[in-house]
């Protein structure tokens, strides 16, 4: 892979109509709006540039660009020149050699001359434009006034900025604005003494920075650099690979030395992210060698004996023995397994085919559980497919933008920034969150309605805005009669009609005022393309698949659904959530959502795997927990999931695992979940391993191994290792293998292989017969299950009630930096934005409370009692905390409660009663948890091997 | 299984279909549901449950847990050896 991404110059022109014109004497034809730039680069004619990219508009500053047309007076900058037809254009003269000469001599006189210690050396456009422009002198001293004093600002920990070899292109300034959507630097002054800084004059910590990176890759020069190619010089090779945060799953090339990563640069080419990335994904690597990493496979009897390092066969061997030993003691459904949404799609599908083939049960699930299960099973019911409906780049077509219960900038970045790019260009938009997430209002862009309604209440709101939609004669009938059940859409419209659904009945339990609602609901269902995204703000309730169904159900009702620029949204936590899910990581579903109850889908599997299946469903997590206390299950195969960390209730979860007699964890790190855990067997990052993810639009894109695995195998080698001692014989060379056995097996997937992927860079499944390319758009002309199916979603209020007791609503989200339970992003300098969990709280609660900002607070549930720091902001309503859970020793989950999802069992994180008072010191369960990690800490350093 | 958990998941079923008009599409529903997504271990204790009176239970799981009750082919030992 080049190293380098050839530059255009300036973006393409999404012009139908065609233009040709002469370039140097050469004729070509471009789109309408094409800047002549643009135009020579496409037929290999470099024109001389440094302030234009084909990442960001035209600025037309730096006059190196110049061009002269035939009959044209003056020579104008190709890149905001606008290509005619017939014109005639000349690129390179005498004349404007000269011009040209001239501006870069006047560049240089302000430019260190220190190229060969200089960090950019060798991939820097300033020297590669003296060297195109021809420069050999520089008549203008170095005495007069300069800027090479300029103080260095090293204030982010991942790059640096050195003004002193700043030429002002404001390159930097643009990708902030345009890419980004931040607007953290300014552009000061004019001429001679214009400066670029972030914020007023503050460092870019100080700054409204998120630390993106999108200047750093704009900038030409080396001002902006990374600390790690300062450090380790430029890299020699690249590989593309795939972001393992989050859902929206940007493409990235690891630049490399060797098998050592020097940066992260997200590829141009990325189908989600068209270059660009956030703070995670481009700077949070460093994880993956960090000095925690675990690499050798350990076991112990019980977990409070000391680990003995042991050789693999003898882990493996160890492993399972002990599942067979517990399955011929308890029984064939007393063992069971758990993948992660950050495992590939592989990887899943290997853990899960182990579970029903070499353990022969059911038992298997992942943590997708916990997220998004609601989501598969409202959009399963309504429109026949567990998946989001859109391509992320749809939303550049929707007119009003839906986000309820998500938080694009912080959890979604890179979508966040696209999201924002549409507002900017005038889409509407509506917010439905208890809090004021930075969407409601940031630079150049402001909700145009924020529904600020009560945590748990989000059936009631959205049955309110088909209530008006369907009394207001808002509905699409023609749609919604022709590409849906007649009979449950007429059934759906007498349920919203009915009074106790109208934002008048509503307004008390929402806390949202009825006139917005009804003003929301106009917009939505009149607005033009209205498109719909939602996060775990949704889905985690126990009324999170009804939530589902009653977006879908709107969508349906205003024929919102089948084209681009509308449809229904999840916007997925981690990156491989909808991947873990399509692999058949569920109790109840096989690879491709079919039930194991289905008999040709059971035959087929039988007949591929050369064993009789299991029909009756498995253990979902919750439910293993229980059995588990219950003294049924027994035996755990853990992959990549925290579950003593990111499940609701901890202290039960605790009990459970107590209660297990072979715990078995494949992970990074002695992550939470492994200090109960019997057997640990090292997994892979995913720069140690080849795979692939798929993300929130359902698209599948490829990991590649950038590095030898540090402990010798990865992850799916691990797992076909544990079969083949459990005496199920696997076989794989390679994942490619696995990729087409699913192929084989799923239909959705039939057309899916490696060889497709490294030809088409990523494919949004369905692929098969009829779509090989891939299905950007889904339900076009017909739902996935025929007809869509409206559904009644009755409210019901969560049995979470406040109480004079309990009289708080907590409520939990994530921020930028950190991801999830933090294992990966904690161990990286993302801590400097986000070093510890705290208690948003409103500061009429703190003052009743006698808490002031930054004191140690108690936050007592029925479930149980942590204490955190309290940080005082409006951001929160009256009567509502907020808090993250990326740190295991805030015990987040202590406090939440065992209420879950009537329809997966997907826990209700997102509402809590609790109290909060002003204490001093930490809470029980934080000084047993401290005595228990250290214990754990211990018995990780007085390991042993096998021979001493 | 604790039973009380259980008994709270069929009234939380339960009440997502209480909207539906038609009482034998409800229980229908629930019945399905619940056969489709719980562990065998899970059901049969459900069904004990309801078989000693069903403490606990709303009228619209306990009428399914019953048409569950009826289907005893479909359970298997399971969870207890
Ligand atoms: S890192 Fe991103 S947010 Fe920060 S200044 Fe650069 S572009 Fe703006
Ligand atoms: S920091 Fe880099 S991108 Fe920004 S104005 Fe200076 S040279 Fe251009
Ligand atoms: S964390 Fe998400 S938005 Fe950030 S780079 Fe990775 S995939 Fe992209
Ligand atoms: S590249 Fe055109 S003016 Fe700078």
């Amino acid at each position: 892979m080049a190293l380098r991404d050839y530059d255009f110059g300036t973006p393409p022109s999404q012009s139908d109509k065609m233009v040709t014109l002469e370039i140097d004497g050469f004729s070509v034809t471009v789109p309408e709006g094409t800047s002549v730039l643009r135009a020579a680069a496409s037929i290999g004619i470099h024109i001389p540039k440094l302030c234009a990219t084909d990442s960001l508009e035209p600025f037309g500053s730096c006059r190196l660009c110049l061009v002269q047309i035939e009959g044209g007076r003056g020579l104008p900058a190709s890149c905001t020149t606008p290509v005619a037809e017939g014109m005639k254009v000349c690129t390179q003269n005498e004349r404007l050699a000269k011009v040209r000469r001239g501006v870069m001599e006047l560049y240089i006189s302000d430019h260190p001359l220190d190229c060969l210690t200089c960090s950019a050396n060798g991939n820097c456009e300033l020297q590669d434009m003296a060297g195109a422009v021809g420069l050999r002198e520089v008549r203008y001293g170095y005495e007069g006034e300069n800027h090479l004093k300029a103080e260095k600002d090293t204030s982010n920990p991942y790059f640096a900025f050195d003004p002193a070899k700043c030429i002002v292109c404001s390159r930097c300034v643009r990708a902030c604005e345009e890419t980004q959507g931040t607007f953290a630097l300014t552009l000061d002054g004019r001429g001679f003494d214009s400066k670029v800084s972030p914020g007023q004059n503050q460092s870019f910590m100080e700054s409204e920075c998120v630390s993106c990176g999108a200047c750093v890759q704009a900038c030409p020069t080396a001002t902006l650099m990374e600390k790690t190619v300062i450090e380790k010089g430029q890299p020699e090779h690249s590989i593309v690979t795939t972001c393992a945060y989050c859902g929206v799953g940007c493409s990235f090339k690891a630049e490399m030395k060797g098998t050592e990563v020097v940066r992260m640069v997200p590829n141009k080419d990325g189908h989600a992210n068209h270059g660009h990335s956030c703070v995670k994904g481009r700077f949070a690597f460093g994880y993956a060698t960090h000095k925690d990493r675990i690499t050798a496979p350990m076991i112990r009897k019980s977990i409070h004996d000391p680990w003995r390092v042991v050789s693999w066969e003898e882990a493996i061997n160890y492993a399972a023995a002990e599942f067979k030993r517990i399955q011929a003691k308890y029984g064939r459904y007393s063992v069971g397994a758990l993948t992660s949404s950050r495992c590939t799609n592989e990887e899943t599908y290997l853990v899960q085919k182990l579970v029903r083939a070499a353990f022969g049960n059911n038992n298997v699930d992942t943590c997708a559980r916990v997220c998004h299960s609601p989501t598969g099973y409202g959009l399963k019911q309504t429109l026949g497919e567990s998946a989001g409906t859109q391509a992320f780049d749809s939303v550049m077509k929707a007119d009003v933008i839906m986000v309820i219960g998500a938080n694009p900038t912080d959890g979604h970045p890179v979508f966040g920034s696209i999201m924002k790019r549409r507002i900017r260009e005038g889409a509407k938009l509506i917010v439905a969150d208890p809090r004021d997430i930075d969407l409601v209002k940031s630079p150049h862009v402001k909700a145009d309605y924020h529904l600020k309604l009560r945590p748990g209440t989000n059936v009631a709101l959205i049955n309110a805005m088909a209530h008006v939609i369907v009394t207001q004669g808002l509905a699409n009938d023609a749609f919604a009669m022709e590409r849906c059940e007649p009979a449950s859409y007429e059934k759906w419209k007498a349920f919203v009609s009915e009074e106790r659904n109208s934002p008048e009945a509503t307004e008390a339990i929402t806390g949202v005022p009825a006139e917005t609602v009804r003003a929301a609901a106009l917009l939505y269902a009149t607005g033009g393309n209205a498109a719909i995204y939602y996060g775990l703000g949704v889905t985690e309730h126990s009324q999170g698949s009804t939530t589902v169904i009653g977006i879908a159900n709107l969508a349906m009702a205003t024929g919102n659904i089948g084209r681009e620029g509308v449809g229904v949204n999840p916007l997925r936590g981690q990156n491989n959530v909808q991947g873990s899910c399509d692999m058949g990581s569920f109790p109840h579903e096989f690879p491709g959502y079919r039930h194991v109850s289905d008999f040709e889908t059971r035959s087929q599997f039988e007949s591929a795997w050369g064993v009789t299946l299991e029909a009756e469903p498995g253990l979902r997590i919750p439910n293993m927990f229980g059995a588990a206390l219950d003294g049924s299950f027994k035996g755990l195969y853990c992959e990549g999931e925290d579950i003593a960390q990111s499940d609701p209730d901890t202290q039960h979860v605790h009990a459970a695992l107590r209660a297990m007699e072979c715990v078995v964890v494949q992970d990074l790190f002695l992550n939470e979940t492994a200090k109960f855990a019997h057997v640990f067997l090292p997994g892979a990052s995913f720069l140690e391993k080849n795979g692939t993810f798929t993300n929130a639009e359902r698209r599948i894109s490829p990991v590649r191994k950038v590095m030898p695995p540090l402990a010798g195998y990865e992850d799916w080698e691990v797992t076909q290792m544990l079969s083949n001692a459990l005496g199920y014989p696997m076989n794989y060379s390679h994942p490619s293998e696995i990729m087409d056995e699913i192929a084989r097996l799923v239909p959705a997937f039939a057309g899916v292989s490696y060889e497709k992927l490294d030809r088409l860079g990523s494919i949004q499944w369905p692929c098969n017969e009829k779509a090989p390319n891939g299905t950007p758009t889904m339900h076009v002309d017909q739902f996935v299950r025929g007809k869509g199916r409206f559904m009644l979603t009755e409210y019901v209020p969560t049995q979470e009630r406040t109480s004079s007791r309990y009289p708080l609503i907590l409520t939990t989200g994530r921020i930028l930096s950190q991801y999830n339970v933090g294992a990966q992003t904690r161990r990286t300098m993302n801590s400097v934005w986000h070093s510890e969990d705290r208690l948003e709280i409103h500061p009429h609660d703190a003052e009743q409370r006698g808490i002031n900002d930054g004191d140690w607070v108690g936050i007592k549930s029925r479930s149980g009692e942590t204490v955190l720091r309290a940080t005082l902001t409006e951001r929160v309503q009256p009567g509502v905390v907020y808090t993250t859970f990326h740190f295991p020793e805030s015990g987040a989950n202590v406090i939440t409660t065992d209420n879950s999802d009537w329809a997966t069992n997907c826990p209700e994180y997102k509402v809590t009663a609790v109290q909060v008072t002003k204490v001093t010191e930490p809470s029980e369960w934080q000084r047993q948890y401290r005595q228990f990690s250290e214990e754990q800490r211990a018995l990780l350093e007085q390991r042993s091997s096998a021979a001493g | 299984m604790n039973i009380e958990n259980l008994v709270k998941m069929a009234n939380d079923i339960g009440n997502f279909f209480s909207a539906e008009p038609d009482r034998t599409v409800a229980v229908h529903g629930i019945a399905d549901h619940i056969r489709r997504f719980w562990d065998p271990r899970m059901r049969k204790a459900i069904i004990a449950h309801n078989r000693e009176g069903g403490v606990g239970l709303n009228e619209l799981p306990r009428a399914a847990i019953a048409e569950l009750d009826n289907e005893a082919t479909l359970l298997r030992e399971a969870g207890d050896g």
